[in-house]
């Protein structure tokens, strides 16, 4: 036998202390083959080993919740006998190293989570980050990742109906690529990943494996350093063509019943697969790896049992059904294999070329993976971040010119150029498309649709990562409020820098914090979720971005809404209050340069209210239009109710009252709970008597109407101090040009 | 009467063309595994969009060679009517059925959203319910859609008013902006000579419904299935 040495163990990111505990449990050295499996199954990517006992404050129950963290996918019930399932994942690694293969492979990951749980993905969202776009490489990540996404989703034939994009210097060495996909099933069907039945049947199907990928779940539970570009072996290739065959045929063979579990090979591969369908189940897998379709010949146990090949599935049958699981596999020309049994010893055991290679507890490589309560404390910086001398800052001298630079930053400009790459309305689902707060997907044989959408601010929970974590819970459920959803579920990527660093989780642990009292206070359950750590390149992290992707049910479909002003004559209505709130904006960033201070603080009370307030507003069918205001503040969200219409931009008359305010709170300072809405003037007042009986304040601000929008700010004494008067089609063409003009390489 | 709608592995828009049909214009619908190798009892034949084959090779080229194609050139042969969106219509091209071919689009990326044709030939089956120059807003989500043929089959098929749909903008001007693909010509849609084989690729089956705000499509679906009726009549 091999004697491990401590350059085999730093090789297979495994501590000296943690390389005792597996001899300890198994009583023996392990062999490389279980070494390997040990080294995936315990890296970060798999274990969770820094991040589980913090996720356990999230919470995971409520009436609808079918299925929280810990499958493949959460599950929340959507009545009519239906179950929503979804989950958000990150393919931040791969990306970097191989941006096309690697977002490509990260909607394939995600599509099989979903699928995997009976459910026919209906929808995929992706949340971006970059690093600044005048450097060329950020722009061919950008441009690849988009590429790679479009590739993959397109050809399997789901729709990409939204996310969000942003940039930052920090995200340069480190682009963050999450990926969502929502799925639909009658929630009787819903399947999980146990391998349940002892002596039944483990198969095989899908892609044969290769030696592409290996270790990528170490990988992705590491820093990058110069050497990055070295790791292309490690990024696996997708086939989207075989992914849709993957997916029909996994729904084919739910629709005649012939599986027990079943669980998609993600990272980790088989190993994790197997180890993760026992332990749930609380049964043991023998696997014959010489039963294993490969792709060449000679491959070695601890290749096959690492290999992250993509677009392969391992499924428990029902005894006796093999032949029915074989023969629809073959239908659809997809390669299957029976390579093992449930048993009933709890061990994963693994046989190759007549030997033993591995016999290891399954629940060792899973359950009993070590965790860590790992120290935190601030970084010694966080003071002076949070620092910011308002009074030192010079005001806004030509406001109109401050909008317009607003509505050409990446993160608010028009992100047409990348949607319009991406088949968002395969499926006829899609009612309301990218380009609003949230997408809306009608549920075929319904009444009923779903809101989906993703929100973070890694720059609010950099400079506070506690009210950063609330901040974008609250958010994300505005949004889909505006959209005229009730929010019935989240999931969460948390993408964080390397957690062996105090500071990195002090982050982590006051982002959770915040989330979840968020959640508890709005009544959302968290149903799954993943964790990215390491995403730090020489020793430079990313800011803290946990990205949240939220779900609302919307009754009846008619009543989704829109963002955007719809008819000359109409009132804006705000709801909520400005406060001086530019620290952490992006004004402060775009304008001053400055990426300090506090963000605005949320008061849960107030955001609860305000949503109440709106969704009833709705119900009662008194809206034509509602949008949230949030980067860039209240003169973006007016700006934007005006020209993101897409039949038909329409211009505004504005007036606010400064009150004691700086003019550039009033303007683009990022106070939450606000959202602009349109109402038919005899509505007005009612909009303003349901406010007053939500307490939640509201002031009519002006009207829609004309080719130019005009805000006029009025002083404490009531006279006009500044104002924006612009034409709606300059604003039009700024705003939807600038990401395509800054995604140049002519410039 | 049955529609069959023809799957392909990769096949994604079958699911779609099987509701619009079944629940909007209320008919009978059939998927068709691409392996059968007869089209019994079918009235109109859909070959809808997607990625048949993964678009391995070229789009189309695979699916050409299914068995079940040469059931469909019988169909065709014999004055069925058989209409191709998207992926289809590629089929078509690669099959035979149409004349000429696709190239990837002008500007290398895959483009979905709305845009506008403008109807060329409003007597054939599939466009009886327009009036000649109406222009419909329809959506498009392709890679591979700039057609191109040589000037002699382009002269033939403006001699034959072969040429069924051109982009235009809202206005029905073709103006070189209107053109999503650089398609020659603005070529959206075109017919077999004998006009009962149409392809295009805007998706009329994405825009039948008032809920997808957008039902410029049934003027196609519905023109096509009137004309099956009125002969079903006869």
């Amino acid at each position: 036998m091999t004697s491990i040495s401590q350059e085999l163990l730093d090789q297979h990111g495994l501590s000296h202390d943690e390389y005792q505990r597996i001899v300890d449990r198994l009583g023996r050295a392990p062999t490389i083959t279980e070494l390997g499996m040990f080294s995936v199954m315990w890296s970060e990517h798999c274990s969770y080993k820094s991040s589980r006992i913090h996720l356990k404050r999230f919470p995971t129950e409520g009436a609808r919740v079918l299925q929280g963290p810990g499958e493949n996918a959460g599950a929340v019930d959507i009545g009519d006998g239906l179950a929503a399932v979804f989950k958000i994942e990150s393919h931040n690694h791969p990306s970097f190293i191989e941006p096309f293969q690697g977002a490509a492979t990260g909607v394939g990951g995600i599509l099989r989570d979903i699928f995997t749980m009976g459910a026919r993905p209906i929808a995929l969202l992706n949340a971006l980050r970059f690093g600044e776009l005048h450097l060329p490489q950020n722009r061919h990540l950008l441009k690849q990742v988009v590429a790679g996404i479009s590739w993959y989703g397109n050809c399997v034939g789901v729709p990409t109906v939204g996310g969000e994009i942003a940039v930052n210097d920090l995200y340069s060495r480190n682009p963050l690529v999450n990926v969502l996909c929502l799925g639909i099933v009658e929630k009787d069907r819903l399947l999980r990943g146990r391998a349940q039945g002892v002596g039944n049947p483990v198969l095989y199907i899908g892609a044969k494996t290769g030696r592409d990928g290996i270790h990528g779940a170490t990988m992705a539970s590491d820093s990058f350093d110069e050497s990055a570009d070295a790791k292309r072996p490690n990024v696996q290739v997708g086939d989207p063509f075989l992914e849709k065959l993957l997916l029909e045929v996994c729904l084919e063979l739910l629709d005649h019943d012939l599986l027990v579990g079943i669980q998609d090979m993600g990272a980790a591969g088989l190993t994790s697969s197997s180890c993760e369908m026992a332990s749930r189940a609380g049964t043991g897998i023998q696997l014959e790896l010489d039963h294993v379709p490969c792709r060449e010949p000679n491959m070695t146990a601890y290749d096959i049992l690492l290999s992250e090949s993509q677009e392969r599935m391992l499924l428990v049958a029902r005894t006796g059904e093999e032949h029915r699981v074989m023969e629809i596999c073959h239908k659809w020309g997809i390669d299957a294999a029976v390579i093992g049994q449930v048993t009933d010893d709890g061990m994963l055991r693994v046989r190759h070329g007549g030997q033993t290679v591995a016999e290891i507890p399954a629940t060792l490589l899973t359950d009993e993976a070590p965790r860590y309560e790992r120290p935190c404390a601030p970084p010694g910086y966080q003071e002076m971040l949070q620092s910011l001398a308002i009074d030192n800052l010079p005001g806004v001298k030509d406001p109109s010119e401050t909008l317009r630079s607003l509505l050409q930053s990446p993160t608010i400009a028009s992100k047409r150029w990348v949607y319009r790459q991406y088949d968002h309305m395969v499926g006829i689902r899609t009612i309301v498309r990218p380009g609003s707060d949230a997408a809306v997907l009608r549920i075929h044989g319904t009444q009923k649709a779903l809101a989906i959408t993703t929100d973070g601010n890694g720059r609010y929970c950099l400079l506070n990562p506690y009210l950063g974590g609330m901040l974008a819970v609250a958010e994300a459920a505005r949004n889909l409020v505006c959209s005229g959803a009730e929010p019935i579920g989240m999931t969460d990527c948390l993408n964080f820098g390397n957690p062996e660093r105090p500071d990195v989780m002090w982050q982590f642990v006051l982002a959770i914090e915040g989330m979840a009292e968020a959640c508890r206070a709005l009544g959302i359950p968290v149903v799954s979720g993943n964790v990215s750590f390491y995403n730090e390149t020489n020793g430079l992290s990313i800011p803290p971005t946990p990205i949240l992707g939220m779900v609302g049910l919307i009754e009846p479909p008619r009543t989704a809404i829109t963002q955007w002003f719809k008819h000359e004559g109409d009132l804006v209505i705000l709801l909520g209050e400005t406060e001086e709130d530019l620290g952490g904006t992006e004004y402060l960033k775009i304008v001053h340069h400055r990426e300090q201070g506090q963000p605005p603080w949320l008061h849960l009370d107030r955001e609860k209210a305000l949503q109440a307030c709106l969704l009833a507003l709705i119900h009662d069918g008194v809206i034509r239009s509602a949008h949230d205001c949030s980067e860039g503040g209240l003169a973006v969200a007016i700006a934007e109710s005006c020209i993101t219409n897409p039949a038909r931009p329409l211009g505004a008359t504005i007036q606010l009252s400064k009150g004691r305010l700086r003019l550039d709170a009033v303007l683009f300072g990022e106070t939450p709970s606000r959202v602009v809405l349109s109402v038919p003037t005899h509505e007005g007042n009612r909009v303003l008597e349901c406010a007053a009986a939500h307490r939640v304040p509201a002031a009519v601000i002006g009207e829609v109407g004309g080719d130019r929008l005009t805000v006029k700010i009025l002083d404490d004494t009531g006279q006009e101090c500044a104002s924006i008067d612009q034409s709606i089609e300059s604003l039009l063409t700024t705003w939807s040009t600038a990401l395509e003009a800054q995604l140049s390489d002519a410039l | 009467m049955t529609v069959g709608i023809i799957v392909f592995p990769g096949s994604n828009c079958d699911r779609d063309c099987e509701y619009v049909f079944r629940e909007v214009l209320q008919v009978s619908t059939r998927l068709i595994w691409h392996c059968e190798t007869s089209l019994e009892n079918v009235d109109v034949v859909v070959l809808p969009g997607g990625f048949s084959y993964g678009d391995y090779l070229r789009a189309g080229s695979l699916a050409k060679v299914s068995p079940i194609m040469n059931a469909i050139k019988r169909f065709a042969h014999a004055g069925g009517l058989v209409l191709g969106i998207c992926n289809g219509f590629q089929i078509l091209l690669e099959s035979g059925l149409l004349p000429g071919a696709m190239l990837r689009n002008e500007k290398l990326t895959f483009i979905c959203e709305d845009i506008y044709v403008r109807v060329e030939n409003a007597s054939l089956p599939f466009t009886r319910q327009c009036v000649p120059g109406q222009v419909l807003k329809l959506p498009i989500a392709h890679a591979d859609g700039n057609y191109y043929t040589d000037p002699v089959t382009l002269s033939a098929l403006k001699a034959k008013a072969q040429i069924v749909f051109r982009y235009c903008d809202a206005q029905g001007r073709l103006t070189a902006e209107a053109n999503p693909n650089g398609s020659l010509d603005h070529i959206a849609g075109l017919c077999n000579a004998e006009g009962n084989v149409l392809g295009l690729m805007p998706h009329p089956e994405r825009c039948a419904e008032e809920a997808l705000h957008n039902t410029d499509g049934l003027f196609l679906l519905s023109s096509m299935l009137g004309t099956m009726r009125n002969e079903a009549m006869v």
